[in-house]
């Protein structure tokens, strides 16, 4: 760990300016990955800007009866808010898969959405291959260790996956980014336009510019996200806890008289970002709530897919995932709001 | 260091010294060495390039072959033959607390080593016999161990390095592990494979077992563990055979983890037996029964205590065995399926002979010491209670010590022996001291009980007295002050496990209930009951904790523990404590029952306890795959059974 200097912000404005300006400085909110990232010299920086501070901790009604968190609000906060859980219950369950209790009361949400991913050769600088690190440098989890690889959307470039449960949730809830950019401009960023794929570039993770700093997440109203009330999200992993996902979903159904009206379903674990699949919503609505329907999306999910040498039971395994949280949602009784 | 060759992944190549940890951190960065390859490093028994090799460097000659009668012969004749591979995954230890280690050196040729060893007296001849130095002149403290599990049960090279280099630099000097660097540092399970051969009549009763294990070692030693030891004695079988070959691998040494050899040696026998049980039909209960062992196969002589079959019977009350479906795949609960599985376990009594002080004081306070140390396990307590008891004085009077080599030497907190031999060897002191205060005081011309027999004085509530005539009698401390003494002290030698006549283990049984849901992968251990008998049990409530974390350790490995390891340069890839996944309270089940059956053992020596620290861990993950099979009829033998395994 190198020296470097700290600061602590005391407006979005100050500090977006600041650190738009200096290259070698980021944001330190609950510090749950860029510390780790500093020990393990995958991060250098030489300043970091304290934003944990910054006046945007809480969750607010919008106008529109949606919901904005704060982008400094605790994901424990977030997961145990009574509104997210009665009426977007797949994040209150994303964010409690997540991490451990100790981690969650320390990590904020926009924190969570910036997680770098956990592949270990990312992690390890002695590995001199990794793209994301020192790009056209190689990938070197193509042909390494990479049981917990991503199956879609990868690139030859990078086959690191996302690492996030929280952002799963959000991509399955249309949430909005809103961010404080460094010419002070306020940007509001659909969230499954947030990340990015790996493509050429997988060092570039977030459509996010030098200095942006996200100040809070939208969550549209009950009217506009119809199928929030009935979501639900299962991981499966390598432990019981403390464990990132081999394969997660964040399923969501509007079921009326049996059949499907609008619903959303993402993955978690398989790919550079929150996998959302248009195709297999477009194959669920319309369609008798039942396992003949979750398993002909599921196929749909999976098409695609590519794996490696050591991940190719992430196939199976997602579409086993995806029929049964489809069951698992289709069975809750909604909480009206 | 003492040459240019790098033999694996994370040796350690140089220290770097500083005034504060960040910054010899941050220095350590900015060394680049030179170096050039080799050759391509073989990682695992599996890689393509790995060669399999008799072990010609044997530790303590426990990896020669053992023949015993003709195996191969009664196997090809047997009218029942099951043969299997079992592959397990390398482990590590991955205690709580990292190896850290002070140096400070009193003179020039004297050293103290403040380390997180498992043994201060072991330590102490080892440091002072790599450093050339008179044991006399190397003094090891540590009073509290945060786990060791075998990491520490060693010297290790930080500890060496941490002590030249303080001398180096003419300073006390501070070296700590991290995470990362203890999965090269102090040892590992080594990664193995065992074929399994096991002959049988059609009752099930065994008449040979067939055994070779093959486990990746590093390039200067050959250590393996040693499964054949289980193997051999478990169950009573006439013919047996085991051999083992390693694979030279660039990894560190590995190294003893608790129960090293037993545990996975049971794992492949136990499964192995269950499949022989099904395969007859014969309940796995009852085909263990049939094949108990009334003498110790291995060497024919009768064992010290073994209470196994009590252990079987409560056992399968407590789990409700009885009410278990015959066949797999019997029990659904939504998409759960069910299933309950049984491993026999067993632990030898590694003899040793320990030493402990005892001094009984003016105050009435009784000071008992002995090199021991304490890993978290209870060490303190037992004593003390051993003490109390002994001598008859209130707990709170005894004031125990240990963790400092100065102390009476005894044995390591390794191979489950610290609490039979430490407790031996208090239990010798506070009977030499009581016997020698005895004799003080008869021998005694101003006390009233000059001239007595020794054996009619009674020494309670500091008060020396008269059995018979209670009015003959003066306070403990007026007899020290009139003869100028503060204390008396006695020493003891505990002897323990020292029966050449018998074969001297613990047994007992594990129980479990698993759900296995097949769709995503998941095994959930709802319920465990493990039954013991270990001699006398010292003190119920940490022997409860040692079998619950052994209980807890053995999920880890049935489920998800494994060091991944990168063939084409050796590296770990999940040298953390987030992706090598130990059992954690989820993994858990809240449902563990643990008893022990009363048990004397007459022949283990000191206070009659045998081991239970490694026991508990035997035969875990065995019961968890006899239970997965139960529930699925799918029989997984590679570990840990995680989610790409257990999915159907």
């Amino acid at each position: 760990m190198k020296p470097i200097t700290y600061a602590r912000a005391t407006d979005a404005a100050n500090a977006t300016a600041e650190t738009g300006k200096d290259p070698q400085s980021r944001y330190l909110a609950g510090g749950t990955n860029i510390l780790d990232l500093m020990k393990y010299s995958v991060e250098n920086p030489d300043r970091l800007i304290d934003v944990s501070r910054l006046p945007m901790s809480d969750l607010s009604m919008l106008s529109n009866g949606g919901v904005l968190l704060g982008g400094m609000m605790k994901n424990s906060d977030t997961a145990a808010h009574a509104i997210i859980r009665e009426r977007y219950p797949v994040l209150s369950e994303a964010i409690l898969a997540g991490a451990t209790g100790q981690i969650r009361n320390m990590a904020s949400n926009g924190g969570n959405l910036l997680q770098r991913t956990r592949c270990h050769y990312f992690y390890d600088i002695a590995f001199k291959e990794c793209n994301k690190r020192n790009p056209g440098s190689g990938c070197a989890a193509l042909n390494g260790i990479n049981r917990a690889h991503a199956v879609l959307g990868a690139s030859e470039k990078c086959i690191a996956t996302h690492p996030s449960d929280m952002c799963i949730a959000l991509a399955a809830l249309d949430a909005v980014v809103v961010t404080s950019r460094p010419n002070g401009e306020t940007r509001r960023i659909p969230f499954t336009e947030f990340h990015l794929l790996p493509g050429n570039t997988p060092q570039i993770e977030t459509v996010l510019e030098r200095g942006e700093l996200i100040t809070g997440i939208e969550l549209p109203p009950a009217s506009a996200v119809p199928f929030a009330a009935k979501s639900h999200y299962l991981k499966v992993r390598d432990r019981a806890s403390y464990a990132f996902a081999l394969v997660s979903v964040a399923s969501a159904l509007q079921i009326e008289n049996g059949v499907i009206k609008s619903a959303r379903l993402v993955l978690g674990g398989v790919a550079h970002k929150p996998w959302r699949s248009k195709e297999a919503e477009v194959a669920l609505v319309g369609k008798p709530a039942n396992t003949a329907t979750y398993k002909a999306a599921a196929e749909i999910a999976l098409k695609g897919a590519k794996t490696y040498k050591h991940n190719a039971f992430k196939v199976p395994l997602a579409k086993q995932t995806i029929i049964r949280a489809l069951e698992e949602t289709a069975s809750m009784k909604e909480v009206a709001a | 260091m003492q040459n240019g060759e790098i033999r694996y992944s994370l040796q350690p190549i140089a220290l770097v010294i500083a005034e504060t940890l960040e910054a010899a951190t941050y220095a350590a960065t900015l060394v680049k060495p030179t170096y050039f390859k080799t050759g391509s490093p073989v990682a695992s028994i599996h890689a393509s390039n790995a060669k399999l090799v008799e072990p010609t460097r044997p530790h303590n000659g426990e990896l020669k072959p053992v023949l015993r009668g003709d195996a191969k012969a009664a196997f090809a004749s047997a009218p029942v033959k099951i043969t299997e591979t079992y592959t397990h995954a390398m482990n590590h230890h991955n205690a709580m607390e990292m190896p850290a280690t002070i140096a400070v050196w009193e003179a020039d040729d004297h050293l103290t080593l403040y380390d997180t060893v498992q043994g201060v007296s072991t330590a102490q001849g080892t440091v002072a016999a790599i450093l050339g130095l008179p044991a006399e002149k190397v003094r090891i403290v540590n009073k509290y161990l945060g786990g060791g599990f075998g990491s520490k049960g060693a010297i290790w090279a930080a500890s060496i390095l941490t002590a030249l280099a303080s001398k180096a630099v003419g300073r006390p000097l501070k070296v700590a592990v991290s995470r990362e660097q203890y999965f090269a540092s102090n040892g590992l399970r080594d990664e193995q494979k065992q074929i399994i051969s096991l002959g049988a009549t059609k009752e099930g009763k065994l008449l040979s077992i067939v055994h070779e294990k093959q486990s990746a070692t590093s390039v200067t030693d050959d250590y393996a563990e040693a499964n054949g030891n289980i193997l051999n004695m478990l169950y009573a079988c006439p013919a047996f055979e085991t051999k083992y070959r390693v694979v030279r691998a660039n990894i560190i040494t590995p190294t003893f983890m608790r129960a090293p050899g037993e545990m996975p040696g049971c794992f492949a026998i136990e499964c192995a037996l269950d499949d022989l049980a099904y395969k007859l039909k014969i309940d796995p209960l009852e085909i263990r029964r049939i094949n108990h062992a009334d003498t110790d196969p291995s060497n024919g002589k009768p064992f010290s205590s073994k209470s196994l079959l009590q252990c079987y019977t409560r056992g399968a009350e407590l789990i409700g065995w009885k009410d278990r479906p015959k066949t797999n795949r019997a029990t659904r609960d939504g998409n759960w399926l069910v299933g309950w599985g049984i491993s026999t376990a067993s632990y030898p009594v590694h003899s040793n002979q320990g030493n402990a002080r005892a001094r009984y004081f003016l105050d009435g306070t009784l000071g008992v010491s002995s090199a021991a140390t304490d890993l978290g396990t209870g060490t303190y307590t037992i004593c003390t209670q051993t003490a109390s008891e002994t001598f008859g004085v209130p707990m709170d009077k005894v004031k125990f010590e240990l963790g400092d080599s100065s102390l009476p030497t005894t044995a390591i907190s390794g191979g489950s022996m610290a609490a039979g031999s430490t407790t031996a060897a208090v239990h010798a002191a506070c009977v030499a001291l009581m016997t020698k205060i005895k004799k003080y005081v008869v021998a005694d011309e101003k006390s009233p009980l000059h001239g007595a027999n020794t054996d009619d004085v009674v020494l309670k509530d500091e008060i020396l007295s008269l059995k018979n005539d209670p009015s003959k009698s003066e306070k403990y401390s007026e007899m020290l002050q009139r003869n100028k003494q503060t204390n008396i002290e006695a020493n003891g030698e505990g002897k323990y496990g020292a029966s050449k006549e018998h074969s001297m283990h613990s047994f007992g049984v594990h129980y479990c209930k698993v759900k296995v849901d097949e769709a995503l992968g998941i095994v959930r251990v709802e319920k465990w009951v493990g039954v013991h008998a270990v001699g006398r049990v010292l003190n119920e409530k940490t022997a409860r904790s040692q079998m619950i974390g052994s209980t807890a350790m053995g999920i880890g490995n049935a489920l998800s523990e494994q060091t991944e390891i990168d063939l084409r340069y050796a590296r770990y890839v999940n040298a953390n404590l987030g992706e090598y996944h130990v059992a954690v309270n989820a993994d858990t089940p809240s449902d563990i029952v643990i008893e022990f059956i009363p048990e004397e053992d007459p022949h283990v020596g000191g206070v009659g306890a045998k081991g239970m620290g490694e026991l508990g861990i035997v035969g875990v993950s065995a019961a968890i795959a006899n239970a997965i099979f139960h529930a699925t009829g799918r029989r997984l033998r590679d570990l840990p059974f995680s989610p790409d395994k257990v999915m159907a």
